[in-house]
């Protein structure tokens, strides 16, 4: 029998089996059928994309923390999550050249610079959607028929418009209950960026992630149901068009839930989820505001919040006197 | 006997493995008389007593070997006859050395000192019950040690509405609070009649979690007869449950305010092991010298429920077990997720030992943490309802007053928030760090102030 010394540690001495590699892994795999969906609705050139943000993140991670003299955190496998956010971000036409750049912007301007994993004020992937945005809105707006060749009306592959951008101009005198265009804009079946068109695919992804609750109910219905609730005041366009349309749905279930970047606490992710679709329905509607969709400027602004409302919603200790 | 539906539901809390199993069935065993008991004079939470024997004395089962030293201290008695080979300091499972009496067991053990038995003990007063559990050298046995009959004379503007009996055991692994309960589920029902006797009469609530039905069924057994406001509680499973303040919300809906102990809602709360040895001290006159430990984990050969004499080294019972295998790397006192890592099995049992754990390579989890990533698991884990993430960030960055304000003194170390945690910070370490520097600048203006009063 060996009487050596054993290991002294502080309690507790046992462990979820949990870690932050797999945390992203879930999302990775949540994203899976958008990212088939977006193949299959946009091609080869989707394929480009979605190779270029990847492989462009994983090198611009390595690259920084090899500069920085850092331990390598490729694989917490959250440089390939951004990648992969960014790509379905991106519309289909981009030039993977554009769309490395904007990459390279969120891993090292968003996330590395300020020191990594854990310490990102914004979302990196909406930061990189941003940067091209702004630096590059002409081909960040220009949109191209999809592969699939169905026509589903105004809107729909046959032309090159956004749902979003349809509302925007107006959208006069179109019958919004034809079935067709409702069924489209929930499977994909329109012009957007890869990863959004497919209300369908993403509710897949976010069922899985509640189901490992990876993520919790509270932003995505607070952001989706604020949207809801404002387009239903609003008048125009049904208030299921809004919330189908644009980034609406990736954005409430897979951006605005980033853990670094939003509130912890359930009070705090419903104050943060209602602000998100309240700015995206202001941008979308604003009188004479240029862009059609607001959802990724509406969580970078809320991001900003996130100190605010954490410092606003901490718990109050068990016990303690209301 | 009633039985009430758990329906105050505390915030927090986490669902780690039980692994009660390899332990659950196995009945209480006695441990064979060791070759030498190391007798530690700090048994219990408050000062060590102190030691009435000296080298060479021979002492008798139940002889008084170390008093009481100040208000928060319990006495000590010798399990066994024997002669004292030394009094000498000898480290503890917390890391501490304090002086310990080494006694070596006789061959013949028919001699024993006891107190005289109380068969009417159900008239005798309150004062008379706490001054034999003080003689008896009784402390909780869950973990703490307090010392029992300081916890059973409330202060004078207090009154005590309601007992709490604990036999939640929220710890994994740790069985030996069930086997009491199912094994001694009468004397467990004497004590806490003894106990109601001793706080003039107040409710009764036994919790107990759904995960130990061979202990409920002996429980409700032995208390069904039992007159007055009697109520079992069954919790359904959720670490960490055997905690003092949940357990009293748990059961009663009543809240203890930071800072404050139970008695302040009119709550005392008592371990199932303790109130066996109550009954054991005052109806038999027997003191507090024996306790069951379950000895258990994947380092053992044959994991068992011992009942051992304090003083009993690790070594002792892990031998009796069958012995540890190669690959152990890691020895608790205690639980999982509150105990001690002992550097090596010379460490000696104690009244508050409930297991000793021997964990493998397999158990023992090589780490390095990772930057926090807000993902809010230790926040919805914590029971205390605090926001250790926090915590952790601001006393990394030795901001103790942030932490402070953070109510960092709520935390009860429970260790749910790293259990959670996927970047396998150590969060739990971090608030008792920030605890800790609390606690000494506290005590040091004390001492300013007190300096300054002198001149």
């Amino acid at each position: 029998m060996s009487h050596g010394f054993y290991i002294l540690s502080s309690s507790p001495h046992t462990h979820a089996d949990a870690s932050v590699r797999r945390l992203m892994l879930d999302v990775i795999i949540a994203l899976l059928p958008a990212t088939l969906c977006s193949v299959y609705f946009f091609g080869l050139p989707a394929v480009w994309l979605l190779a270029t943000c990847i492989g462009t993140a994983v090198l611009a991670e390595t690259l920084a923390r090899l500069a920085m003299k850092r331990n390598s955190t490729v694989g917490d496998l959250s440089a390939v999550l951004t990648g992969l956010l960014l790509a379905l971000n991106l519309p289909p036409a981009l030039h993977p050249g554009l769309a490395a750049a904007g990459t390279a912007f969120a891993v090292l301007v968003a996330k590395q610079v300020f020191g990594g994993i854990g310490y990102n004020p914004f979302n990196p992937a909406l930061a990189g959607r941003a940067f091209l945005l702004i630096s590059f809105t002409g081909p960040m707006t220009t949109w191209t028929k999809s592969a699939w060749n169905v026509s589903a009306g105004a809107c729909g592959p046959e032309t090159t418009a956004t749902p979003l951008a349809f509302i925007k101009k107006g959208a006069e005198g179109f019958d919004w209950s034809q079935a067709a265009f409702l069924r489209d804009l929930f499977f994909g079946n329109v012009n957007g960026c890869l990863g959004e068109v497919s209300a369908f695919a993403l509710l897949v992804g976010a069922a899985y992630l509640l189901w490992r609750k990876t993520i919790t109910w509270h932003i995505p219905v607070a952001f989706l149901g604020t949207m809801y609730v404002f387009a239903l005041a609003h008048g125009g366009a049904p208030a299921l068009v809004h919330v189908l349309s644009g980034g609406a749905v990736l954005g409430a279930c897979f951006m605005a839930t980033d853990y670094v970047t939003s509130p912890v606490s359930a009070s705090g992710k419903l104050i943060f989820g209602a602000g998100c679709g309240l700015l995206a329905m202001l941008i979308r509607t604003a009188p004479g505001g240029s862009y059609p969709e607001g959802v990724s400027f509406a969580i970078l602004i809320m991001n900003a919040f996130t100190p605010l409302i954490a410092r606003f919603t901490r718990p109050r200790p068990f016990g303690a006197k209301k | 006997m009633m039985t009430l539906p758990s329906v105050f539901r505390f915030p927090g809390g986490i669902h780690p493995a039980d692994h009660k199993d390899p332990t659950a069935a196995l009945p209480v065993v006695d441990l064979p008389m060791p070759g030498l008991l190391v007798v530690s004079m700090s048994q219990h939470l408050g000062s060590p007593a102190k030691p009435l024997v000296k080298t060479g004395d021979h002492v008798l089962r139940g002889q008084p070997i170390g008093e009481r030293c100040g208000l928060i201290s319990a006495a000590v008695h010798s399990p066994v006859c024997g002669t004292v080979r030394g009094v000498e300091p000898r480290k503890t499972a917390s890391g501490a050395w304090v002086d310990a009496v080494l006694i070596e067991p006789d061959a013949e053990q028919n001699d024993s000192i006891l107190l005289a038995p109380m068969p009417e003990w159900a008239h005798a007063a309150p004062e008379t019950l706490c001054n034999r559990l003080a003689d008896a050298g009784l402390c909780g046995m869950g973990g703490a040690g307090f010392p029992t009959s300081v916890k059973w004379t409330p202060p004078k503007d207090a009154h005590c509405d309601f007992i709490v009996v604990n036999g939640a055991e929220c710890e994994p692994w740790l069985t030996s609070d069930a086997r009491t309960m199912t094994e001694r589920a009468s004397d467990v029902r004497t004590g806490v009649e003894i106990m109601r006797r001793a706080l003039g009469g107040p409710a009764v609530r036994i919790a107990v979690e759904d995960n130990k039905p061979e202990a409920i069924r002996a429980l409700e057994a032995a208390f069904a007869d039992i007159g007055g406001d009697v109520a079992l509680v069954v919790l359904p499973v959720r670490y960490p449950g055997g905690s003092e303040k949940h357990q009293i919300y748990a059961t009663t809906g009543r809240l203890v305010p930071p800072g404050a102990l139970p008695i302040a809602v009119g709550c005392v709360v008592e371990n199932v092991s303790t109130l066996v040895a109550v009954a054991d001290a005052v109806v038999r006159g027997i003191p507090l010298t024996h306790r069951v430990v379950t000895v258990s984990g994947d380092g053992i050969a044959e994991p068992k429920n011992v009942r051992a004499p304090i003083g009993a080294r690790y070594a002792d019972l892990a031998a009796f077990c069958g012995g540890t295998k190669e690959n152990v790397r890691k020895v608790l006192s205690g639980g999982p997720m509150m105990g001690f890592t002992v550097p090596d099995l010379e460490i000696a049992v104690t009244k508050t030992t409930s297991g000793i754990l021997f964990f493998t390579d397999r158990q023992v989890f090589q780490y390095t943490a990772s930057p926090c990533i807000s993902c809010g698991r230790c926040v919805r884990a914590c029971p205390m309802h605090l926001d250790p993430m926090s915590i952790a960030r601001v006393t990394e960055a030795d901001d103790i007053p942030a932490a402070e304000h953070l109510g960092v003194m709520n935390c009860i170390e429970c260790g749910a928030c790293s259990w959670s945690c996927p970047a396998w910070r150590d969060i739990t370490q971090l608030c008792r760090r920030a605890k800790n520097s609390i606690r000494a600048r506290i005590a040091a203006e004390k001492a300013a102030q007190a300096a300054a009063r002198k001149n």
